[in-house]
């Protein structure tokens, strides 16, 4: 029994190293001059020049991101992030109502049409969807940056399996007090929903801040940037230079995952039950 | 649905509109333009389309490179599931199994769930680098030559790592959550019946966890057909003349880079079954072959 209990440490340490080790060496790596680690490879410890680097990459313009500083693509992709995010929520939340709610005629169509776009990622259908904003004038805007990303089911499904876990008493409860159907939704149901509602948001910035092919299509105007834009950015500047600005790469990475990794470190436990409970 | 819901003509429709228009106006119209774009050939320079009924298709399906990419995606999506899955199944039945620390190796292991393709893309690039890359010089004392970028299988090897990598939180949170539902009752008569931990979890618990090892199974297949773009796209660098691409990258590329929007349009439809396939499948079998739930 001891024995075992050794190897099971042994497993988890290696797994942990083997996840987490890349991300430390990235931090550590970016506080060193890019000719150090031209020349000693990538770093565990830290170097002197975190002020320095990180100062750059925000704030330097036309550096290797042209006319873009970092600080820019930060609240871009902060701005993709929160609207995704808020906008997933009312959409779903009202759609979710109406489904669970209410008895009306083209219920399970309704039901059917919103249930497809599950079927079908957005890679898939990523020229044709081009096209369509390109035509309706959305390309280099945050609403063509945020809204077509919208176009699924998952919050609604979210919401529809906790709408449906509400006891019925409830309702039957509002309706003989006198509520019509605005006043149990805002008093009795977003109430009800607030837990559910923040791990729906955790989920759902983390998947906005993380966009990449979408953004990439639709901004080509650097002020519209994000930071995974600016990922992509980074490396055809890359090919080519002597000495690779290994640090602000780095840097750039760094930047680009610390806000979803610590919200989901910070608050692990609803964005686990968020999406244990609601994925099947 | 509920016993008690409200009746009103207008209100559930005024709820639902605008969650219905954006799906109508940025799914259904686009995926109705590809399918239909995928029977056209489209002229490169603008000058109208004409009807070609299925020659995309049989284009794409007869053009060895497009084969080549298919087989590569296949094998590229085989290995990401498989090893994506058995790491993170592992390290949950390690982590639920151990008292002291679970509550530290769980944020460990979770830490990462939230990294984007691409930058996990860019740090495995760091990790593969000719000059600076650690892996290359672990390779290297193995008489291993590795040249990320350039040589075919050492792109391949480097891509399906970091796929890896980004995954396996995700199953980790999955099976460990699966792991830590199961009755304690089942568990204490198992380990009375059966000494062997490893016959004991293969016999009992691993059956239990059959419906979310198949939930993930689907998810992972998604994941590594479609999420993995953000890697790829990184690691090859536009760059796609040697190095290993998935179907979605062959897409894109045609769409983009190569202006064949008939071409891209077929190749996307084609992809749309293979996810209909897939979600049909996932359907079918959660509700009628396992019934452990």
């Amino acid at each position: 029994m001891y024995r075992t209990r050794i190897l099971d440490h042994l497993v988890l340490v290696l797994g942990a190293l083997f996840l987490t080790l890349p991300v430390v060496v990235a931090l550590m790596t970016s506080t060193h001059e890019a000719a150090t680690i031209h020349s000693k490879g990538l770093m565990l410890s830290p170097g002197g020049h975190f002020v320095e680097t990180y100062e750059t990459v925000l704030t330097r313009q036309g550096g290797f991101t042209g006319q873009v500083t970092g600080a820019r693509m930060m609240m871009n992709s902060f701005i993709l992030g929160i609207g995704f995010a808020l906008g997933k929520i009312t959409l779903s939340m009202l759609a979710a109502y109406a489904i669970v709610y209410f008895r009306f005629r083209f219920a399970t169509l309704a039901f059917w049409v919103i249930f497809t776009t599950l079927l079908l990622p957005l890679e898939v259908r990523i020229m044709p969807s081009y096209e369509v904003m390109s035509g309706l004038g959305l390309i280099n805007t945050y609403t063509g940056l945020i809204v077509p990303l919208l176009a699924s089911a998952t919050g609604t499904f979210y919401f529809r399996q906790f709408f449906k876990s509400v006891p019925e008493e409830l309702l039957e409860a509002a309706r003989i007090d006198g509520a019509g159907p605005f006043k149990f939704f805002i008093d009795v149901l977003v109430p009800l929903s607030k837990t559910m509602a923040a791990a729906i948001f955790i989920i759902m910035f983390v998947y906005g801040w993380n966009q990449y092919l979408w953004p990439m299509l639709m901004t080509t105007d650097e002020r519209f940037f994000t930071l995974m834009r600016g990922i992509k950015q980074i490396l055809q500047v890359w090919i080519g230079s002597q000495i690779p600005d290994y640090n602000e790469a780095f840097a750039l990475a760094v930047l680009a995952m610390l806000p979803p990794v610590l919200i989901v470190v910070v608050f692990q436990s609803w964005f686990i039950k968020g999406l244990t409970e609601s994925d099947k | 649905m509920k016993r008690v819901q409200f009746s009103s003509p207008l209100l559930p429709y005024l709820f639902l509109a605008p969650q219905l228009a954006v799906i109508v106006i940025f799914f259904y119209w686009p995926s109705v333009r590809a399918i239909q774009s995928s029977f056209y050939l489209e002229d490169p320079f603008g000058f109208g389309s004409t009807f070609v009924g299925f020659d995309n298709y049989i284009g794409t399906l007869r053009n060895p490179e497009y084969l080549a990419i298919a087989r590569f995606t296949a094998i590229f999506t085989a290995l990401v599931t498989f090893f994506s899955l058995a790491l993170g199944l592992l390290l949950a039945v390690k982590a639920d199994a151990v008292i002291r620390g679970n509550a530290a190796y769980k944020t460990l292991l979770i830490s990462v769930y939230a990294i984007a393709p691409p930058v996990a893309g860019l740090i495995g690039m760091m990790f593969f680098d000719q000059h600076i890359g650690p892996f290359v010089k672990i390779a290297a004392f193995f008489g291993w030559e590795m040249k990320v970028g350039l040589s075919y299988f050492d792109t391949a090897f480097a891509m399906i790592t970091v796929a890896v990598w980004k995954q396996i939180p995700y199953n980790f949170i999955f099976f460990l959550s699966g792991l830590q539902g199961l009755p304690a009752s089942v568990r204490e008569a198992a380990a009375i019946d059966c000494r062997s931990g490893i016959k004991r979890f293969w016999t009992v618990i691993f059956p239990l966890l059959a419906p979310t090892a198949f939930f993930l199974l689907i998810i992972n297949v998604t994941y590594a057909l479609f999420d993995t773009f953000g890697v790829i796209d990184v690691m090859v660098k536009d760059k796609a003349a040697n190095n290993p691409i998935t179907l979605v990258y062959k897409v894109y590329m045609d769409g983009f880079r190569g202006n064949d929007i008939g071409g891209s349009s077929a190749q996307s439809v084609i992809l749309m079954l293979v996810v209909f396939v897939l979600t049909v499948l996932q359907f079918r079998f959660i509700e009628r072959r396992i019934h452990y739930t």
